[in-house]
């Protein structure tokens, strides 16, 4: 057997996938225990009853001051602006990049500006946002929307770009215009690309948006880290850290199911 | 009157010439093949035609009427790759020329117009040998279906004329013979003008009415940019009698004439 050729099987697969994640938490509880046999007041490495204990305490029951479910509060709100800023860049994507990629003159007047400001690191840009719209959530949903949209429509328009000439040429004998060749030809086949633009811009997007809010905001997932790192809360950083990979995880899943179930024609053999 | 004619027509990039001086007149009906070396413009002179390519000098008229520098639905093409739509099904890409034209605006059929174009999809697909693959994307196809597609999508927009740019060059030897009887029915069932680039030889003579060889009068050792190609043998071939035998003498014929052709694949 050669390594560069061994394929796990599917069951396999799942468990070493499994094996690093149970090695790293059981090696955290053997620190975790060891720093508490030295000072039971220990605040860097938690215990797992007493993060449980403090995310008892946001989950299930009001913030006294404000009569909030602050766990469920920030999740409401970071999920809102992440969900605002990714769907604005994915509609501006998919309308700026389906016109820089399929329209030669447009591409020749815009491909520059677009990447001049994907060269720009958008967090630079924050000061000026918070200038602009002010300390609310429009600011924070335009460096999402600043930080990933300009990635995702080069992607797009560069992959609508590279359709084999053959493509166009063919629809252009077929009878269509220009709008039917962006309509019935670019836009089907940029689909299946700007999910996965969109999948890899998530992780940029979390960063912009834990960056806002732990600048300008009063709730939020990242609002609520920068927070409680006052007081040394790792009971709670931790598992808010965890719960932000989980919906990061989920929502990947989710576009990476759902470009091959509605394009399967991009995904080989699998339909 | 000849359905195509090219007056005095000229090819240049800067400097160099690729087709000089191409005068031609093709007849409603004939099945031209253009053989000739690599890089003696055989592509070049099919993207003219086609549209996708400005000639530099000359004229082309289809029908008396001189041809805009565009592609239209007039001429059909197939290429040897890339000619159908991997993100549609195989009625899809059929579908496609017929949706075009009926609506511009959103490129679709609806309703009983779409039920109607459905219909004469699959008689084409049907007559191409592709009706029980209708629901496969290209992707699941071999080779020889996916240019039998082709050709099935280009044959519903009953084109003036029919481009083959090397259509079977990537194919299997035996699929490529299925190929060439498929061709050859469509082409006297739909009384169709083909002009055919190809690198194959016998291809050519067994297929063609006529065959028009590409390549170098003249060559000027210092400057091979100098001077482009042009028609040096255009053969009539007296098809309908000869038949039987063509498949046969095509290799003798070539050698007879002396021409000279390549075989290795430039696209």
């Amino acid at each position: 057997m050669r390594w560069v050729t061994a394929q796990p099987g599917r069951g396999r697969a799942i468990l070493l996938g499994a094996l690093p994640l149970v090695v790293l938490a059981f090696a955290y509880i053997v620190a975790a225990a060891a720093r508490h046999s030295d000072n039971v007041a220990d605040k860097i490495l938690p215990l797992p009853g007493a993060m449980a204990a403090a995310m008892a305490a946001l989950i299930f029951e009001a913030d006294p001051l404000s009569g909030q479910y602050l766990f469920w509060a920030d999740t409401l709100a970071s999920l809102t602006r992440l969900g605002l800023g990714l769907g604005i860049a994915t509609a501006s994507t998919l309308l700026v990049g389906l016109v820089v990629g399929s329209l030669p003159p447009v591409r020749a007047t815009l491909g520059p500006l677009v990447t001049a400001i994907a060269v720009i690191p958008p967090i630079a840009l924050l000061p000026i946002l918070f200038i602009v719209f002010g300390l609310g959530e429009t600011a924070k949903v335009a460096l999402i929307v600043i930080g990933v949209a300009p990635f995702m429509i080069r992607d797009v328009a560069g992959h609508i770009a590279a359709l084999p000439r053959e493509q166009v040429i063919k629809a252009l004998t077929l009878g269509a215009n220009s709008w039917g060749v962006m309509l019935r030809v670019a836009l089907p086949q940029a689909m299946p690309r700007l999910i996965e633009a969109l999948r890899l811009s998530l992780g940029p997007a979390w960063v912009f948006l834990i960056s806002a809010e732990a600048i300008a905001a009063d709730v939020g997932l990242g609002y609520r880290i920068f927070l409680v790192r006052r007081y040394l809360a790792m009971d709670v950083i931790l598992p808010y850290v965890a719960w932000i990979a989980i919906l990061a995880v989920v929502m990947d899943f989710v576009l990476s199911r759902g470009s091959r179930r509605l394009f399967g024609w991009a995904h080989g053999a699998a339909h | 009157m000849a359905l195509l004619s090219l007056k005095n027509l000229w090819v240049e990039y800067g400097e160099k010439v690729v087709l000089e001086r191409i005068s031609l007149d093709i007849a409603e009906g004939s099945f031209v093949s253009i053989i000739g070396p690599s890089g003696a413009g055989k592509s070049s002179l099919l993207r003219v035609v086609l549209g996708q390519e400005k000639p530099t000098r000359g004229t082309i008229t289809l029908d008396g009427a001189p041809l805009p520098a565009e592609c239209g639905p007039d001429r059909g093409v197939v290429f040897q790759r890339y000619s159908v739509f991997p993100h549609l099904t195989v009625l899809g890409n059929t579908l496609l020329g017929l949706e075009f034209s009926a609506s511009p605006f959103t490129a679709r059929l609806f309703g009983g117009a779409r039920r109607a174009a459905v219909a004469e999809a699959e008689a084409m697909l049907e007559s191409v040998g592709l009706a029980d693959s209708r629901h496969l994307y290209p992707a699941q196809m071999s080779g020889g279906m996916q240019q039998r597609l082709a050709i099935a999508q280009a044959l519903i927009k009953r084109p003036r004329i029919l481009l083959l740019d090397e259509p079977f060059g990537a194919l299997d030897p035996g699929i490529r013979k299925d190929m060439h009887a498929l061709i050859t029915r469509l082409w006297r069932e739909h009384g169709l003008t083909i002009i055919m680039v190809t690198h194959d030889i016998k291809e050519a003579f067994s297929l063609g009415t006529r065959v028009l060889t590409l390549d170098k009068r003249r060559h000027d050792p210092h400057a091979p940019q100098r001077y482009g190609a042009a028609v040096i043998y255009d053969l009539e071939l007296t098809r309908k009698a000869q038949q039987v035998h063509a498949d046969a003498g095509a290799d003798e014929q070539a050698e007879a004439i002396g021409i000279t052709i390549d075989t290795v694949g430039n696209n």
